[in-house]
């Protein structure tokens, strides 16, 4: 009996927790039991990040002999790069200053970055997600982009006073425009139908030219008062395979993250500068 | 009775704690070990589908909160798990370590079909491939690692109720 009122229970939480909005009684009442469990989460990571980082160790050790011959390779060819975008760099800005060109906020000048450490990860496998320790008190707000140094991560979906939560490129709900630096070619992000931690970049026309290798980066558009919520120029990932059917509207091309999701430690949380 | 709920209470705040912030970190293929899944079927062996229950629900509303998921999800897997686990307990033996392994068997494998079941109903889904041999194999393997020493912490936390006397006809 008392079984099967916790079933109950149980299941009209959830519908009032769907049906609810964002700032909803119990919305309100799970952010202000996460404020109260925040530091204790804090200080739970802080205990628990030597054996995370053991564990990242070991599991990094497996294959790292291949990693560090592709790597080698890697650098090599970004530095013959680096040599012509340096060159390119120094005539784009002078050519900008020719024109006058106006730009839209990019990244990363127009924000400024709220350094912060990932405390939590739910223990679903369906949803992406992790818990940040910055939360509105240190102006971060919901739909901010969230970045490491290798690119972009996810976006901020819920905040409370001390945390937020940060719903990551990975999952099902996350769609970001995007364009591939090298052709200009522009699609869509998001999570590829079988492997959850890879992307795919859809809604590519099957006459643009995309290569192996190439950049993906955000495409940040704007559309009269509305905008993309992520700025143009974020990394977002690299073409892993790229293939068309005659039956296909657009080709089907797949992108490997530049983030290692699995090992997020620390995040950057973007904040505009001018809000 | 009470000291047992507050102390179940406890637990499940330090092991909802644990779970989110080392836990739910350590991966293999898709699948996490789930700390507090086996202490509320460790609990629920010892104490029955009653107590089981309760503690699995208020696990999972404390899982729930602290990893900011949708409200009643987890209370409503772990309130099955424990009352399931509870009636495993009763219809085998409360003193052994074994029944842990299979209701920890068990429970994983329910609460991965359970939780399968309720996201795609709220429209995450994932592919049958991913979820046998990512999520439901490792984390079976995983919690079955964990069964043993997490049954023996419940069973120091939780004493085994004293078993029943049973009366023995002489022996003719």
């Amino acid at each position: 009996m008392v079984a099967a009122v916790l079933v109950l229970v149980s299941l009209a939480l959830i519908t009032v927790y769907f049906r609810e909005s964002d700032e909803g009684a119990l919305h309100g009442a799970q952010r202000i039991g996460l404020s109260v469990a925040m530091p204790f989460e804090v200080a739970g990571e802080r205990v628990a990040r030597p054996f995370r980082d053991s564990w990242g160790w070991a599991s990094d050790l497996i294959g790292a002999k291949d990693e560090n011959d592709k790597l080698r390779k890697e650098v090599e060819e970004l530095r013959q790069r680096l040599v012509q975008q340096q060159t390119a760099v120094s005539e784009n800005e002078r050519l900008r200053a020719l024109l006058k060109f106006v730009d839209g906020p990019t990244f990363p000048s127009g924000f400024d970055g709220v350094a912060t450490r990932v405390v939590g990860r739910p223990p679903s496998a369906y949803n992406q997600e992790v818990l940040i320790a910055a939360g509105s008190s240190s102006g971060v707000q919901r739909n901010d982009p969230v970045v490491t140094k290798d690119g972009l991560v996810g976006l901020v979906t819920d905040v409370t006073s001390n945390g937020a939560k940060v719903t990551l490129l990975t999952d099902q709900s996350s769609a970001v425009s995007a364009v591939v630096l090298e052709s200009g070619a522009a699609g869509i992000v998001r999570h590829g139908p079988s492997d959850s931690s890879a992307l795919i970049l859809d809604r590519v026309s099957k006459d643009e030219l995309v290569t192996e290798g190439d950049l993906v980066i955000t495409a940040g558009w704007r559309s009269g008062n509305l905008e993309s919520l992520y700025p143009r120029g974020i990394p977002v990932g690299t073409v892993k395979s790229v293939g068309q059917q005659d039956v296909d509207l657009y080709k089907r091309i797949q992108v490997t993250p530049l983030v290692n999701f699995d090992s997020l430690a620390e995040v950057i949380v973007l904040v505009p500068r001018n809000r | 009775m009470t000291a047992d709920a507050i102390k179940a209470a406890a637990l499940m705040v330090v092991a909802a704690l644990v779970q989110v912030s080392l836990a739910s970190t350590i991966e293999v293929a898709e699948g996490h070990p789930d700390v507090v899944l086996v202490l509320v079927i460790g609990i629920a062996l010892l104490r029955g589908p009653l107590f089981g229950a309760v503690v699995g629900f208020w696990a999972g509303l404390v899982l729930d909160v602290v990893s900011l998921e949708t409200l009643g999800l987890t209370s409503l897997l772990l309130t099955l798990a424990g009352y399931f686990a509870g009636r495993l307990g009763d219809v085998t033996t409360k003193h052994s370590a074994h029944p842990s392994l299979v209701a920890v068997g068990l429970g994983t494998i329910g609460f991965a079909f359970g939780s399968a079941l309720l996201h795609f109903m709220l429209g995450s889904t994932i592919a049958a491939s991913e979820f046998f041999v990512g999520v439901l194999l490792p984390s079976v393997a995983l919690n079955l690692l964990l069964a043993y020493p997490l049954y023996g912490l419940c069973r120091r936390i939780f004493q085994p109720e004293p078993r029943e006397r049973r009366e023995v006809s002489p022996a003719v």
